[in-house]
């Protein structure tokens, strides 16, 4: 099953939304300039709403089913987010507009700035970065100046563990930094031997994922971060995975300097396909001065009768990273779902995510190997493949899932996992939902021995069977080209 | 507890299971000194009060689409058609993850590879990725482009001191430990004195049409003098998308990059975000882009469909190695513009960007016929345009919002920017700018003026 392409639909002549008239005397265009053709699709309204309703069915939603897609905590986004995001009191503020006549908008701000502190441990707190990655990169970016500003320019390496996210490296490396990479140990904790052997003047800090991304936590994170902080480095905090820590344990407590938020994934905001994200970073006392500016200030004057609300860039600022303050439409939604929830709310939500990651994987572990088998926290990793049955990898297992009506793991990450399934229930998923996954995975598992070909050939029901996508990398066709100009 | 379905008797037998008396066992792990913390935050609130509290916020806040507003500066008022929301508010669309799964992503996938060719032709280049997170991220991403296509050899750019502000900052904060020479933003801006800096070590030159005062830049030619006094120098252009509605776009003028603010292309002002950077380039440079991209791709079946594709490129495959850490990205945004792009279509987008142009026009030519004002912009236009004052630009404005009643949101105070232009208003006008809006500016503004000339008082 596939749907044309919207420049397919294309009827010359046809009309969606119509601009209105010129109500003013007209200007003469400037000839020379405008352009010869424009060559957009022509279709009507209900043509284009037909056609984007049946790609939307070709989508699967957390609003479908189960979606453990690890490290994306996919749980629900509720609809009331969507509601107060969508008032037009905050759609229709103009970013630039007087301070005085944004108090509402800059009070939101100001509110969420103060929780994500408090719920993280921090000092500080900027809402302007934009995703995940651009959080870290907000904060690699601190740790660098920070590092420079008090005279250790020689300081130029940042230290990230083999677990860790691909963006942590890539991160570091935008930076104008040097990775050197931290194996993990057999109980997939940081090997404090070679953390050890790296630290030195020369580092800037290290990047940890915690719990990691195999899901567990660290059992040496406190020594880990008193041997970073010794020899002068900073600990930065991946977020990542925070929905198991809310209410459990605050980062910036057990000595975390700087860590970023993922609204999307940790405070229920809807990934859209791809973004928009929103990436908060939190920092401690002795960075507050190098967050990007600006942030949100609560005037000080006693006199006042009402708060007031201004935009400050803090002092050592590294200077602005995105446009104006931050995805205001997805900060809104966070705030709401922490109104909502509140302090016990949010600590049983990460109680709950541990809770079904947990009994997901006593249910399957006796059939999926489990590399590190510990307590896991919100997520946990087996490995996706069987000795008896050799023509089986992860990715079969993936697709196989699709013909059951759920959405597959993470596969192929973390690296360090022979054929990784990374499994992230979260704590939306009834235990009817949990229950329903665990038979199915059992079930693949049964498959695979019996009947492989019904899992390499899968998925069987999807819109579309598996897609050959190193010939799409070859033939690289990035853009719809019209058949008469093709050569 | 709010969103989370478990019984009392469910999490019993749950915990049963897994071979544990009670939730605490589960975080044994964590160091007992920091468990458990007492968050102090406000308490829970049902969803009634929580909209009734937002409610009163959003109320708080003077919405700029119930005032004639005349604010742009890198975010503009424009029509949001009706389908637009209507198609991204929709589950399948909102709440899916990155389309790793192509099987069930092909609503999404279809969707930004559509997007992708739409942007190609709306610039007239032959590669646009899948969405950066605004204008200014877009910016930056040029630059590392520029030079990470060099290899790290040339480290010299140059920027217009007319490329926004915010563009022009982000830069410098991006690439603040690549050691780069960031040179141009203190020239006049005139073009051929930014081309006389292009040399050996130049990676790229950015320019912006229309330009941050909203004059278009005349491109003609411009690429070709880049790129003889250095063939590997990459000219990046950030322009707005709705201009290229009317306008020949930078990628007929030979631009190596195009980039800009997607905004325009039916996002609403969000009071900054999220927006939509979108970023195109020629084909040679497709493995030097940042950021995702899908590629057309057939299923086993010999079906037509689509995949996230070259990512090897990408920080989750490459790691420190890669072109970019972006990995979120504003798909739905990308979704938006997509929409809007269709919706309106060849007829309507040519119209919306005209529209712009002539309220422009007769805005400026209104204003013009004032005795203590007048507008500065003597190049060809599109929707913006500085008007020197008889006053601070921020006198304008209080007056604009405060004084008479008017309740107008003038325009932006330019000296914030660029201290030699005090009393330098840029002002935007939209197609929401009806003719009695802008009647109703340029009748406040004579009052100012007639208000002043009296010797009165206007504070």
């Amino acid at each position: 099953m596939s749907e044309r392409l919207i420049y397919e639909l294309s009827v010359p002549g046809r009309r969606g939304t119509q601009p209105p008239k010129l109500d003013v005397p007209p200007t003469a265009l400037p000839t020379e300039l405008l352009r010869d053709e424009l060559p957009l699709p022509e279709v009507s309204e209900i043509d284009l709403v037909r056609h984007y309703l049946r790609l939307s069915q070709l989508n699967y939603s957390v609003d479908h089913n189960t979606y453990p897609l690890g490290s994306c905590t996919m749980k629900y986004n509720p609809k009331v987010n969507e509601a107060a995001a969508n008032l037009p009191g905050f759609t229709g503020l103009h970013p630039r507009q007087d301070e005085a006549t944004i108090q509402g908008a800059l009070y939101i701000m100001h509110q969420l700035q103060e929780q994500l502190k408090e719920i993280g441990g921090f000092a500080g707190m900027t809402l302007q970065p934009a995703a995940g990655a651009h959080g870290e990169l907000t904060g690699v970016l601190i740790m660098r100046k920070y590092q420079r500003e008090r005279g250790e320019t020689q300081r130029d390496t940042i230290l990230v563990p083999d677990s860790a996210h691909g963006t942590n490296p890539a991160t570091t490396s935008m930076s104008g930094l040097r990775v050197v990479e931290i194996p993990s140990d057999e109980r997939g904790n940081v090997d404090l031997a070679a953390l050890k052997s790296q630290l030195s003047d020369r580092i800037v800090g290290l990047m940890l994922t915690n719990p990691n991304t195999l899901g567990l936590f660290d059992e040496n994170l406190l020594e880990i971060i008193e041997l970073v902080h010794e020899c002068g480095g900073l600990v930065y905090g991946d977020g990542a995975n925070m929905n198991a820590l809310l209410g459990i344990m605050r980062p910036g407590d057990a000595g975390i300097d700087v860590m970023h938020f993922n609204l999307h994934k940790t405070f229920s905001t809807p990934h859209g396909g791809g973004g928009p994200g929103s990436g908060p970073v939190g920092v401690a006392e002795q960075l507050v001065e190098f967050l990007p500016g600006p942030v949100v200030r609560q005037a000080v004057s006693a006199e006042d009768e009402f708060p007031y609300y201004t935009l400050h860039t803090p002092s050592k600022s590294i200077g602005p990273v995105k446009s104006f303050w931050g995805h205001f439409g997805v900060i809104v939604r966070a705030y709401t779902y922490i109104r909502m929830l509140g302090a016990e709310g949010l600590r049983r939500a990460a109680e709950h995510a541990v809770l079904n990651a947990n009994y997901l994987l006593h249910h399957i572990k006796d059939v999926y190997h489990v590399p590190y088998d510990r307590t896991c926290q919100h997520e946990f990793v087996v490995e996706g493949h069987f000795e008896d049955a050799p023509g089986i990898r992860a990715l079969d297992i993936a697709k196989r899932l699709i013909d059951y009506g759920v959405h597959p793991p993470t596969n192929y990450f973390p690296l360090i996992v022979h054929e990784a399934l990374m499994i992230e229930p979260t704590e939306t998923e009834s235990k009817q939902a949990v229950d329903n996954y665990a038979e199915l995975l059992l079930k693949i598992a049964v498959e695979a021995r019996e009947t492989p070909e019904l899992l390499q050939k899968a998925p069987h029901n999807a819109p579309l069977r598996r897609l050959d996508e190193v010939r799409a990398a070859r033939e690289q066709i990035l853009r719809y080209i019209p058949v008469d100009s093709r050569r | 507890m709010v969103y989370v379905p478990h019984t009392e008797a469910e999490r019993h037998e749950m915990l049963a299971v897994i071979g544990v008396e009670s939730m605490e066992e589960l975080f044994l792990d964590i160091p007992a000194a920091h468990r458990y913390p007492q968050l102090e935050l406000p308490e829970p609130l049902s969803e009634l009060e929580v909209m009734q509290e937002l409610q009163e916020l959003s109320t708080a806040s003077l919405n700029a689409n119930e005032v004639p507003t005349f604010l742009g500066a890198g975010a503009y008022r424009h029509w949001v058609p009706s389908v637009v929301n209507h198609i991204i508010g929709r589950s399948e669309f909102a709440t899916a993850y990155t389309p790793y799964q192509p099987e069930i992503s092909q609503g999404t996938l279809q969707a930004i590879f559509e997007y992708q060719s739409l942007i190609c032709d709306l610039t007239g280049m032959e590669v646009a990725n899948a969405s950066h997170y605004d204008g200014a991220t877009a910016t930056a991403e040029a630059v590392i482009q520029a030079v990470s296509a060099s290899r790290m050899k040339r480290k010299k750019i140059i920027v217009s001191p007319h490329v926004n502000p915010q563009y022009r900052q982000v830069i410098h904060t991006y690439t603040q430990g690549m050691g780069l020479e960031i040179v141009g933003e203190a020239t006049s801006g005139a073009l051929a004195e930014l081309v006389q800096l292009v040399d050996k070590q130049t990676a790229c030159l950015i320019v912006q049409s229309p330009n941050f005062l909203g004059e278009l830049e005349s491109l003609e030619g411009l690429a070709a003098e880049v790129h003889a006094r250095n063939k590997k120098t990459l000219l990046a252009v950030a322009t707005n998308p709705l201009s290229l509605g009317l306008f020949t776009p930078p990628g007929a003028y030979g631009a190596d990059i195009v980039l800009g603010e997607g905004q325009p292309l039916g996002l609403g002002l969000n009071f900054g975000g999220p927006y939509l950077g979108f970023y195109a380039t020629k084909s040679k440079y497709t493995r030097n882009l940042a950021g995702r991209l899908v590629g057309q791709a057939v299923d086993e079946d010999g079906q037509r469909g689509y995949v996230l594709t070259l990512s090897t490129r990408e920080q989750h495959i490459r790691r420190e190695r890669a072109t970019s850490n972006i990995c979120s990205n504003q798909g739905l945004m990308a979704l938006a513009a997509a929409v809007y792009l269709s919706t309106l279509g060849k007829d309507g987008v040519r119209k919306v960007a005209e529209l712009n142009y002539q309220k422009a026009h007769y805005a400026a030519q209104q204003i013009d016929t004032l005795a203590t004002f007048s507008v500065l912009t003597t190049k060809p236009f599109f929707n913006e345009f500085v008007v020197q004052c008889p006053a601070p630009a921020a006198e304008i404005n209080e007056f604009l919002l405060n004084g008479w009643m008017f309740d107008i949101i003038g325009g932006y105070d330019l000296s914030e920017d660029y201290p030699d232009r005090q009393n330098q208003l840029l002002l935007a006008v939209t197609e929401m700018n009806s003719r009695t809006e802008i009647d109703d500016l340029v009748h406040a503004l004579a009052e100012f003026e007639a208000h002043r000339i009296s010797g009165g008082d206007h504070e």
